[in-house]
């Protein structure tokens, strides 16, 4: 009886969350804008300037639009995990979060819920940008298309775990344009979304370096591999313990014994 | 300070607070709180702003955790018994807390799913609660679509929708106009009367309290007063609750 409680709650977030998207267009168009312009404007006009040699999971030389496609699935996930997360915090002094508080499950399960909802957001917004590379002729392998699914769960996760963890934790970073800022450009940049890794190292051991933890780059690198076919067991574990990591201390965070929330203060 | 209430035998406690208090980084919101309520009653909390009420339904509703004191709902301990008490608890906030951009039915279903419930008990649910705010024919609108006051009553039908034994107002009626104010007000009491559930309905507007509610008065976080509206005229010796309030706040400033 009870887990049918969490099984039902859990799906009526995820559909909430996955019908509020869908019927709110603007969100759903500008959520698309947004890796359409990196991929027909940025990657275009890269294309020549950016020479890549072969390396898995390519099996011959690719255009640039081809190499920053995970990539920018990735971009999806990570501002869209940002985004959700940060609402998270902020609604919940007012806003619906405080009747999802309210409901008698464990705190945990909620944002747990909470993440697969904005993730299953995250992953729709993903195959519907991958629909459009595919009319611009970028076209990995159909399997590619049902292998990436489980990839994309798992870094659309971590990265909205460590949106909730930044957002309970970090004071400062109370806005989305901060977070902007210190957060997502810093993490793409500093990834193999857009360049790979050995060219990082060609310019700079730090970056390399940076950019080989960098969780991101092991979530991009997953969701590349697993677009051609391939489970690469690495990024996987590491994207995993990442996940772990970060929802671990978000529910720490988020606990309202020790949250920041009565640090914060709020209404008399 | 309060006098808790005892339980006689046709009434339960809903929800007893012992001994709360909560700061804000060291400044006092709530002080050594204590009052119970029973099934069946409507109690009325009345407080200025800034007078603690809502640190007290965010303890309640656990969105902040007390360090001292106690929460119990129907005997339930908020912090070790979590689910079991929030199970028997319906709240309806301050601010709306429904999806602009969903239907009432929608709106009402992610809740019923919230609380566990199958696609059929939750179907007759809503339509029962809905039918009893007239609200039913509605059911397919969009909450955006309402107006303020049928989106109260969405919320009030939504809170009830798991039978809880103890129902949360907080300032429910602010920016109704007054014939929405009085539909809500009487509402909530036949709820309290009809069904025996505990109503705790914070508010600063006097014209509210019906003459057999039971009354709370808050200030700077402590309980000024406490029992029957009778009881309150008084302990404070006035002949209306608005003397009473401002003799138990004003008064007491300076």
């Amino acid at each position: 009886m009870k887990i049918l409680h969490y099984w039902r709650a859990m799906w009526g977030i995820i559909w909430r969350e996955c019908w509020r998207f869908v019927t709110q267009r603007e969100r759903f168009v500008s959520a698309l804008v947004r890796p359409l312009v990196w991929l027909f404007i940025f990657a275009a006009g890269f294309r020549s300037a950016l020479g890549l040699a072969i390396s898995p999971p390519y099996e011959t030389y690719i255009l640039y639009e081809v190499y920053i496609v995970p990539g920018l699935c990735g971009m999806i996930q990570l501002f869209n995990g940002m985004q959700s997360s940060l609402s998270m915090v902020y609604d919940r002094e007012m806003g619906s979060m405080r009747i999802l508080l309210t409901c008698p499950l464990p705190r945990w399960f909620l944002l747990l819920s909470k993440l697969l909802a904005g993730t299953a957001v995250s992953v729709l917004q993903v195959y519907v940008f991958l629909g459009i590379a595919w009319c611009y002729d970028i076209r990995p392998p159909l399997q590619g298309y049902g292998w990436i699914l489980p990839a994309l769960v798992l870094s659309g996760l971590m990265l909205g775990a460590l949106g909730l963890l930044l957002s309970s934790f970090i004071k400062q970073l109370e806005n989305f344009a901060g977070v902007m800022n210190f957060v997502i450009f810093p993490m793409f940049f500093m990834s193999t979304s857009l360049y790979p890794l050995w060219k990082i190292k060609e310019s700079s051991a730090l970056l390399h370096r940076l950019a080989q933890y960098n969780p991101f780059s092991q979530a991009v690198e997953l969701i590349r591999f697993a677009l051609y076919g391939q489970f690469n067991q690495h990024t996987f574990i590491y994207t995993l313990v990442a996940f772990i990591v970060f929802m671990t201390l978000a529910i720490l965070g988020y606990n309202p014994s020790k949250g920041m929330m009565t640090r914060k203060g709020g209404a008399g | 300070m309060s006098q808790p209430l005892r339980q006689t035998n046709s009434k339960e406690i809903a929800l007893s607070i012992e001994d709360l208090s909560f700061s804000y980084s060291g400044k006092k919101a709530l002080d050594q709180v204590s009052f119970d309520i029973q099934s069946g009653e409507c109690t009325v909390l009345l407080g200025p702003n800034g007078a603690g009420k809502s640190t007290l339904f965010a303890l309640i509703t656990r969105l902040y955790d007390a360090r001292s004191g106690r929460i119990e709902l129907c005997r339930f301990d908020i912090k070790k018994q979590t689910s079991k008490a929030l199970a028997r608890l319906g709240v309806v906030f301050q601010q709306s807390t429904l999806d602009m951009d969903l239907t009432v039915m929608q709106n009402l279903g992610y809740h019923a799913a919230l609380h566990g419930m199958g696609h059929k008990l939750a179907k007759q649910r809503i339509q029962e609660e809905l039918e009893r705010l007239n609200m039913y024919d509605r059911r397919k609108e969009k909450i955006r679509q309402l107006n303020g006051g049928h989106r109260r009553r969405v919320e009030i039908a939504r809170a009830l929708l798991h039978k809880p034994s103890l129902l949360l107002l907080d300032e429910p009626t602010v920016g109704l106009d007054v014939p929405s104010r009085q539909d809500i007000v009487e509402h909530v009491h036949s709820l309290a009367k009809d069904d025996n559930i505990a109503v705790l309905w914070a508010t600063h507007l006097i014209d509210e309290i019906y003459p057999d509610d039971r009354v709370i008065i808050l200030h700077k976080g402590q309980v000024k007063a406490t029992g029957t509206v009778d009881d309150v005229l008084q302990q404070t010796a006035t002949s209306s609750i608005k003397d009473a309030f401002y003799v138990l706040t004003q008064g007491l400033q300076g």
